[in-house]
């Protein structure tokens, strides 16, 4: 009973988090509803007990990409002037029929979906260090070597890209690199 | 229990909520927070079945996503910073270089 409260308390907080996210017109506040509606997620991460993962969302996501954005929101000193225009050709309303009609679309999917014999949640049969550190990073070090070592460099292709992107051009005009 | 079903469909919503929040929104960083919160809806099917199927290889895709997910908003700001210094804006709408 009390896992079925906590579920759809997270759901509600999740959903409302990401409505409110979008909703806001200042940048700062839809960044900071992004991190309630993913703290939500991390707790249903950890009711699947997916506990890794789930610290990882906290720490990563909310921890770092997050405030990566709050740092650009403020280098970047924005005003209303900054992303607010004229009225744009499309409507609005239409605009949310469409994307209602795709909500109803992906519940027609759901609910079509053969879910294999296992349809609820198991419990009995999981390990007690499932989605544990160990056990992942187990998998992640030996099954999902190759992929896991091409993620660093992903990142550094990353990090050097967005370095060099950020760059001001001023740099070229004076002889630099 | 709470079936598997219930997750997806919560999965499925957070989705539309960030495609509303891509086509909607005329703001850069919202868009692109958007598109983090629609790589996370995946990321919720994903542990989903993850522990419905008893496997956690799931685990593993999510966590290479979240690196993915890293990498794309790192470019992505540096994209919008360089924007912004030629542009002075952020709304998308402004961006129609190429229409004209």
């Amino acid at each position: 009973m009390l896992e079925v409260v906590i579920f759809y308390l997270s759901a509600l907080i999740a959903i409302g988090g990401a409505v409110l996210m979008i909703a806001q017109r200042n940048p700062v506040a839809s960044v900071l509803y992004l991190i309630v509606s993913l703290a939500a997620q991390a707790v249903l991460y950890i009711q699947l007990s997916a506990l890794f993962v789930g610290a990882l969302l906290i720490i990563v996501y909310a921890g770092a990409i997050l405030v990566l954005f709050l740092f650009v929101i403020m280098l970047l000193n924005l005003r209303g002037e900054h992303f607010e225009g004229q009225d744009q050709k499309v409507g609005r309303i239409t605009k949310y029929v469409l994307s209602g009609l795709f909500f109803i679309e992906l519940v027609i999917i759901v609910r079509q979906l053969a879910i294999p014999a296992r349809t609820d949640i198991v419990s009995a049969q999981t390990a007690t260090d499932f989605g544990g550190v160990e056990p992942v990073a187990e998998l992640l070090y030996t099954k999902y070597l190759f992929p896991f070592e091409l993620t660093s460099v992903l990142l550094l292709v990353a990090v050097v890209g967005a370095v060099v992107m950020a760059r001001r051009e001023k740099s070229e005009k004076q002889g630099g690199v | 229990m709470i079936p598997i079903a219930h997750y997806l469909i919560l999965g499925g919503l957070l989705f539309a909520i960030g495609a509303v929040g891509v086509i909607v929104s005329r703001n850069l960083i919202v868009m692109f927070m958007s598109i983090e919160l629609m790589l996370n809806a995946a990321n919720l099917a994903i542990i989903a079945f993850s522990r419905s199927l008893n496997l956690m290889d799931g685990h593993v895709f999510v966590f290479l996503i979240m690196a993915v997910a890293a990498a794309e908003a790192a470019v992505g700001l540096a994209i919008i910073i360089a924007i912004f210094r030629n542009r002075e804006t952020i709304n998308a709408d402004k961006f129609n270089l190429l229409r004209r």
